[in-house]
């Protein structure tokens, strides 16, 4: 005898289950379970857009409110991707805007997105609330305008009647009648008849709709909701300041804005200050470079209550009125717990930031070209840092001064300050990565720039910190050795892939053989994303890592001698990850046309900008190849530099 | 004089007039003139590349390589546009085009509207230069052009020749230069 219980509870048990991982697990049991659990998911994320189509999500997952995305390659950001290669999200938009109305959360990484999607967006979803936009491109302010107005006009026809539940109830049309708002709304009632309510109210105010019996319910809200754009290092056709002022007057409800992108234009500041002062909920705003350092003590004076705040240019001329007005303004926020910004800042002036500094935990002076001295007296103030991000002329008596004041430090990122220069910029070495793993014991990730490393530090580092989860070293010469014993680095990083048994995140650099991939192969059974660049001798290094990372999701790699023959031998593995990317290597246009028809599920591109690769023998190497696993299929709206390993039975549809 | 005569040949098009007649082009004076404007790639992508001896490494994102160190001027050359008639200033990026034809038909993607509804009169781009005089855009190289335009305007060829831009003789000193 089964019993289960009813769908109700079922669902409410597994409104306590959040992450995707879980949800897909819960949605494995059994055929009903998969049935409530697809109807009750609201959040979803996909992390290759051409992995699945839409269609597909929307057909499994038809109650969606939030979305996350992601399009290009990784190495996109460092123009590894031709331009042109894909990642548009006007077919998303369009498809959701049909299907999912109330659509709130739109998180979008490295895809294009352009003007036109943008104002689908404002148009299609009522509730819509977040808006991120991260390494995206495609755009221009005439599309953040659009974003900012939101929607106007509710004119909306539901069109399918077709399936009449019982209690299901909606919106049929609303319009704007002078400046009262008529509204028509509809009900399902247990006998399957549509009945309908019409009401007439004042724009901006929030219905409940009822009928006579109280278990209707529909709520309403009219007011434009977003509360939150972030622009996040994406990049902006920046045409005019004045989208800002697009947000109506009435506009009240946001929550967290950053415009830190938007390059060396202004944004129509007096807008932006009446934005500020009418949003109480604000409490994150990061402004763009253009804002100058004597507007910032007004706008914090408007948003006392903000906890994220990001400055323009944090350079003027040192005016003992703009400095106290400054730090008055800063004092005044109380809730301060991350600052960025700081372009071009000018030592004078950090001191007014002291105030705030003692409950900061996040601080990003990347953009700083202050040295090491201001460096170490600003983080001496700051007992309380978690996530640091700085320039390489922290040097390493920075890092000393770091490791002993920021105990509490869990992520550090120190940037070239002169990536291209063959010397060294400043006397940032090894040394100063060892002191921080040795004095900070809560840190976990690490990305860290730098010219010189020996094996030694590495393992010093590794047996200090086997809490370590993400570790990017960056050595900025290629194929650099230890440089006290000129070997190679294998050691070193086969001591953090073994000491560090929960690391995710790994990018090699440096000389390193064969042997490093043996080391992580055997030890790196969490390791879900490796980069390589300018490693290895032969396949035997691809291979020790395809066969040995059974955590593996993403693997990119560039200029290293991997040929077929790995590649081929474990080309299963490539429907358990992600995506596989390779530049400059040895990968043959043969390997690639017979990985393309064994593997239906994998997509295999071959990017070639020298044309044709069958207009050379098939043993030639192919420039690029992006593979990654799909239950889409074969994509059409690649660029004519892009060239799809076709299995034999689409090939066999498309003759 | 024959000088003079053999510049304003070259600023007029070559057909004198509208060759395409279903896509009325309005900036007739610049955008045939291509000899001016050969810059063979306009991707900053790839002037920030040749500084480098390879191709995005270290691996800096082009965000913060565009953000930071001492690229920024190299990277935007926005100027303000007006148009006569239109009630908004937009802004263009010169860096990001490759020559007059292609700034031509940026200005009629950005004005479009504008530029149809206003009784089919002719437009000229004229641009102010950094001694603050006014100039008609199309008389100098592109090089010279995007280091010296603080602003632009899209005026009615009516109005220009009444604003005084006098273009002979600032053609002829753009031709001595050259010379």
């Amino acid at each position: 005898m089964a019993y289960s219980f009813p769908d109700e509870v079922l669902e409410h048990v597994f409104s306590f289950i959040q992450t995707d991982k879980d949800r897909n697990t819960v949605s494995m049991v059994c055929k009903s379970w998969y049935e409530i659990e697809r109807w009750c998911r609201r959040k979803i994320f996909v992390g290759n857009c051409y992995a699945v189509s839409p269609r597909m999500v929307i057909r499994r997952f038809p109650e969606v409110r939030s979305i996350e995305l992601k399009g290009k390659p990784h190495f996109a950001d460092f123009n590894l991707v031709p331009d042109g290669w894909g990642g548009y999200v006007l077919p998303w938009i369009a498809a959701m805007a049909g299907a999912y109305p109330w659509l709130e959360e739109i998180r979008l990484k490295r895809m294009v997105v352009t003007d036109e999607s943008l104002e689908l967006i404002a148009k299609s979803f009522k509730n819509f609330k977040v808006l991120v936009l991260s390494s995206c491109e495609g755009f221009s302010t005439d599309g953040l305008a659009a974003i900012a107005a939101g929607c106007k006009f509710l004119w909306w026809l539901f069109s399918d009647f077709g399936w009449l539940l019982p209690g299901k109830c909606g919106l049929l049309y609303a319009l704007y009648v002078d400046s009262f708002l008529l509204i028509m709304l509809y009900r399902v009632n247990d006998d399957h008849v549509l009945q309908t309510f019409v009401y007439l109210g004042l724009e901006g105010i929030i219905f409940q709709a009822g009928a006579e019996d109280s278990d209707v319910f529909f709520f309403l809200t009219l007011i434009w909701n977003l509360r939150e754009l972030d622009l996040r290092e994406s990049e902006v056709d920046d045409l005019s300041g004045h989208w800002i002022s697009h947000f109506p007057e009435t506009y009240t409800s946001l929550v967290s804005l950053n415009i830190s992108c938007l390059g060396s234009d202004e944004v129509s500041f007096s807008a932006l200050e009446r934005l500020v002062g009418r949003c109480p909920n604000l409490t994150t705003l990061r402004l763009n470079r253009a804002v100058p350092l004597d507007k910032i003590a007004n706008i914090l004076r408007r948003a006392p209550q903000l906890v994220e705040f990001g400055t323009g240019t944090y350079a003027a001329e040192l005016r003992p009125d703009v400095f106290s007005n400054l730090a008055g303004a800063f004092s005044s926020c109380k809730e301060l717990k991350s600052l960025s910004g700081f372009w071009d800042a000018v030592p004078a002036y950090l001191p007014a930031i002291y105030p705030v500094c003692s409950k900061l935990t996040s601080l990003n002076l990347s953009y700083a070209t202050i040295q090491s001295p201001d460096l170490i007296k600003l983080v001496s103030h700051c007992p309380n840092l978690q996530r640091l991000l700085v320039l390489d002329y922290i040097e390493d008596s920075g890092l000393e001064a770091l490791a002993s004041s920021c105990k509490d430090l869990r992520e550090l990122r120190v940037f070239p300050s002169d990536p291209f220069g063959a010397e060294p910029n400043a006397s940032l070495t090894e040394q100063g990565l060892v002191a921080v793993s040795l004095g900070c014991p809560k840190l976990q990730s690490v990305l860290y720039f730098c010219h010189q490393m020996t094996n030694a530090a590495l393992i010093t580092i590794a047996q200090n910190r086997p809490n370590l989860t993400r570790f990017r070293l960056c050595i900025i010469v290629p194929r650099t050795p230890d440089y006290l014993t000129l070997e190679p680095l294998d050691v070193g990083f086969g001591a953090i892939v073994e000491h560090c048994k929960n690391l995710k995140r790994l990018s090699l650099s440096g000389l390193l053989t064969d042997r490093v991939f043996e080391y992580i192969g055997t030890y790196a059974k969490r390791l879900e994303m490796l980069s390589v660049a300018f490693a290895g001798d032969s396949d035997l290094g691809l291979h020790h890592v395809l066969s040995g990372c059974e955590s593996l999701r993403k693997l990119e790699i560039r200029d290293c001698p991997f040929g077929d023959k790995a590649l081929l031998a474990n080309a299963a593995k490539l429907e358990t990850m992600r995506s596989l990317w390779m530049s400059s290597c040895s990968v043959s246009y043969g390997a690639c046309k017979l990985l393309g028809q064994k593997m239906p599920r994998l997509n295999v591109e071959v990017i070639d900008e020298r044309g044709p690769p069958d207009s050379r023998p098939e043993s030639c190497p192919v420039e690029k190849l992006y593979i990654y696993r799909s239950v889409a299929g074969p994509r059409f709206d690649m660029p004519p530099f892009v060239w799809m390993m076709d299995d034999e039975e689409s090939a066999l549809r498309l003759s | 004089m024959a000088k003079e005569l053999e510049t304003e040949l070259r600023l007029g098009l070559p057909g004198g007039g509208t060759e395409k007649n279903e896509k009325k082009r309005v900036f007739s004076e610049i955008s045939e003139d291509d000899e001016n404007g050969k810059v063979s790639n306009n991707n900053n992508e790839k002037k920030m590349q040749s500084k480098s001896q390879v191709v995005g490494w270290p691996p800096v994102c082009s965000y913060r390589k565009k953000n930071s160190f001492n690229d920024s001027k190299a990277s935007k050359m926005y100027v303000k546009v007006s148009m006569d008639g239109a009630p908004f200033l937009r802004k263009i990026d010169l860096a990001m085009h490759k020559g007059y034809s292609d700034l031509a038909a940026a200005l009629e993607k950005m004005f479009g509207e504008a530029l149809r509804d206003a009784d089919n009169c002719e437009f000229v781009p004229i641009y102010e230069d950094k001694d603050g005089d006014w100039m008609l855009a199309g008389d100098v190289p592109w090089e010279m052009f995007i280091e010296s335009c603080k602003r632009l305007r899209v005026m009615k060829r009516a109005d220009a020749q009444g604003f005084g831009v006098l273009r002979s003789r600032e053609t002829l000193n753009a031709t001595s230069k050259n010379e």
